[in-house]
């Protein structure tokens, strides 16, 4: 990681194609988040005769699966190309999965625009979008498959002409992330392919539900995973140098993200802790292997707070918190990624919550769901994307983060937090006195139960059009650096590791363990369960149009 | 590897409250009984009628002995049907005294749907193929509204009940 690589500008290219997706998405999915909570307050109609479901399922699929899903591929190229280099050949199936899941995303978004799909972002089965949705996120999935064995080959030529050294930290932690991706994502794929697409074309008359529920899930919660570790990687890898620091252990961040791909698959029934077909043994084993993924999470926390303290201390700042308070406050490439990490302390307290085996059917459904994935991943994560994207972005364009772009960034981040600490506690609260997520206004016939949650709603809305502020704020931030800020040399900031720090185990590198371990783990999680939900299936389910407005 | 103290006194409390809360769950769960509800029955979702519970004549509230009662609900899109009343009306309310021990039972004819009673423990899934099941019993007085809390389609938000329990 010494010798850091330099990005050309026809491989800066592709990965700015990435992110001009990323923001483009941000941008329309936050508008249709801006309209659910207007829509939910119960004082504002939607325009044009537009459903509030459409809305809802196009606000889910583009910010829950296309910008993450581009962002996460554009920084992980540009990670691999500045630590193990990228080929010509390399750059061209990079361009191949731009342009399969680009293809992809604009199919299934026609669809649900024109009304066809309005089947959420889980899909729903028995409901049947149009044929076009499914073949369309499966492209999604086909083209990130391309960049998962893109990334995979850059790190083996490097592996082959560098012998006998340890991968970069980077670089491995990417292979990691994309193995996780790859594996996971083999469920969904199984589904829609051999479910989902037979089905909406009428070539199978029936669809196994619990059996597609069951698929779907043990791709939905790694997909929360595939979504946290780019910014693991910010946390570990860059944010140290970015204080000025080092990094803390390359073994211990290694390890971490080893736990993480071991313990992020076989854990989907904990979404599925209310449904009937699914014994509950199974279901605890799976609550159980859900808590060990909190493990290498506590890792992280100390490990950051470790570097935080150990930088202070170096430059000087005494006390027991003096290290703390100088921090750079005023660093945007700090400050966003920073907050994330203390929403990431509610978040992570609710998700043990959520995945407790009989606690869950207190909140299961409910908006508290909504609050939780808001703080963890609309704010953990995305506040840990911007910050990455407030460097990444003038460095790939060769342009700088002026003073006045990184004060506007700062201020982006404060709207930011203002906005969901409104949005997300009011939905916890609701959540908490049984307000249900994925609904629109509605009062159900006046109960009072219900009266106690629309102030809540109203809530949501004002936290709503808060973050929506923040979001055309980031999109003007982007646009200027991206075109507008002035020329100049932003930095790629990676962490060196310390000049005495003990050699990296070699077994951290043997993927054969590592990933060996994972499928046991699968295995062990899922073919007993499968089997009997095969055994015990009933009969399919025929598909309906008619709920979701087709005609 | 090498790891710090501060980080292995760290690990071992972190590691340690999941422990404790994973002995307390799965105590909960094991010895207690509170599993979620899981019985894996299944039914033909275009044939409901064929299981006694969810025949016309059997379905909403129905007390079996004292202080104990069985409600049967049909879910379908947008409509949960809790029977009929004397008059013939489809029932939207039903009524329980306080501290009654209530076994609910639903299915549904076509998409998932949610059961909820707001306010309680109750909180199902409803698949097609399966039948859910959870006994309660109902502690608090009050008017709790049934929600269906899992998308089912466009009319999502207009399907609900309603649980009064007296005193």
């Amino acid at each position: 990681m010494m010798n850091q690589l330099k990005i050309a500008k026809k491989d800066a290219r592709l990965y700015m194609s990435f992110m001009y997706v990323t923001f483009a998405a941000l941008l329309v999915g936050g508008l249709m988040g801006l309209l659910q909570t207007l829509a939910r307050s119960g004082k504002f109609t939607l325009p044009f005769g537009i459903n509030y479901y459409t809305i809802l399922t196009v606000h889910g699929v583009i910010l829950g699966l296309v910008l993450t899903t581009f962002f996460i591929i554009g920084f992980q190229f540009a990670l691999m190309g500045k630590t193990v280099g990228i080929s010509d050949k390399q750059r061209k199936t990079g361009w191949w999965s731009f342009w399969l899941m680009l293809a992809g995303t604009v199919m299934a978004a026609i669809t649900i625009l024109v009304g066809q799909a309005n089947v959420l972002y889980t899909f729903y089965a028995p409901l049947r979008a149009h044929p076009a949705f499914y073949i369309g996120l499966a492209l999604v999935i086909v083209g990130s498959w391309v960049a998962v064995f893109t990334n995979f080959h850059q790190l083996y030529v490097w592996k082959k002409a560098n012998k006998g050294q340890k991968s970069p930290l980077l670089a491995f932690m990417v292979v990691i992330n994309m193995a996780m991706w790859f594996i996971a994502s083999l469920g969904v794929a199984a589904s829609v392919l051999i479910q989902f697409i037979p089905w909406s074309l009428g070539y199978a008359e029936t669809i196994n539900v619990l059996l597609s529920r069951t698929l779907f899930w043990y791709f939905g919660h790694p997909l929360v995973y595939f979504w946290l570790l780019p910014a693991y990687m910010a946390w570990y890898a860059i944010i140290p140098k970015i204080i000025g620091g080092k990094l803390f252990s390359d073994s211990l961040a290694r390890m971490s993200f080893i736990l993480l791909l071991m313990f992020s698959i076989p854990v989907g029934f904990h979404h599925q802790l209310t449904e009937p077909g699914i014994d509950p043994t199974w279901k605890f084993i799976q609550v159980v292997l859900t808590f060990m993924v909190v493990i290498p999470t506590l890792m992280t926390a100390f490990s950051i707070f470790a570097t935080f303290e150990t930088t202070g201390r170096r430059k000087g700042h005494k006390g027991l918190f003096g290290w703390f308070k100088h921090l750079p406050w005023k660093d945007v490439r700090f400050l966003a990624p920073f907050i994330g990490m203390v929403a990431f302390i509610p978040g992570g307290a609710g998700g043990i919550v959520n995945a407790s085996h009989q606690m869950n059917s207190l909140i299961h459904n409910t908006i508290w769901v909504t609050g939780h994935f808001h703080l963890t991943v609309a704010t953990t994560v995305i506040l840990t994307y911007f910050g990455i994207a407030y460097w990444l972005v003038p460095h790939l364009t060769g342009r700088r983060l002026t003073p006045r772009l990184n004060k506007l960034g700062i201020i982006q981040a404060i709207i930011w937090t203002v906005g969901m600490t409104i949005m997300s506690t009011a939905m916890h609260i609701q959540g908490l006195l049984g307000g249900p997520r994925r609904s629109n206004f509605s009062t159900y016939a006046g109960g009072d139960q219900v009266q106690t949650w629309i102030g809540y709603q109203a809530a949501q809305a004002i936290g709503g059009t808060i973050l929506f502020i923040g979001i055309v704020l980031m999109i003007y931030i982007f646009i200027q650096l991206a075109f507008f800020a002035p020329r100049g040399v932003e930095e790629f900031p990676i962490a060196e590791e310390e000049v005495d720090a003990d050699p990296t185990p070699k077994v951290l590198e043997n993927w054969y363990l590592w990933i060996g371990i994972t499928i046991a783990l699968i295995l062990f999680a899922y073919t007993i369960p499968v089997f009997d939900i095969l055994k015990h299936s009933p009969p399919g389910s025929v598909p309906f149009d008619w709920p979701i407005g087709r005609p | 590897m090498h790891l710090h103290k501060f980080e292995k006194i760290w690990l071992i409390f972190g590691m340690g409250s999941l422990a404790l809360f994973l002995v307390i769950i799965g105590f909960a769960a094991f010895w207690k009984g509170t599993h979620p509800q899981s019985h894996i029955e299944i039914i033909d979702p275009e044939n409901v009628e064929a299981h006694d519970s969810f025949k016309p004549e059997n379905l909403g509230l129905r007390e079996v002995a004292e202080g104990k009662y069985i409600v049967n609900i049909v879910a379908s899109a947008f409509n949960y049907d809790f029977g009929t009343d004397a008059d013939g009306k489809p029932v939207k309310k039903i009524r329980v005294p306080k501290g009654s021990t209530v076994l609910f039972q639903i299915t549904t004819k076509d998409v998932v749907h949610g059961f909820q009673v707001a306010g309680t423990n109750v909180n199902m899934m409803v698949e097609p193929g399966h039948v859910s099941r959870l006994e309660t019993e109902m502690k608090n007085v009050g008017e709790f509204t049934v929600v269906c809390n899992e998308y089912c389609g466009i009319g999502h938000h207009q399907m609900f009940a309603t649980v009064e329990v007296y005193e």
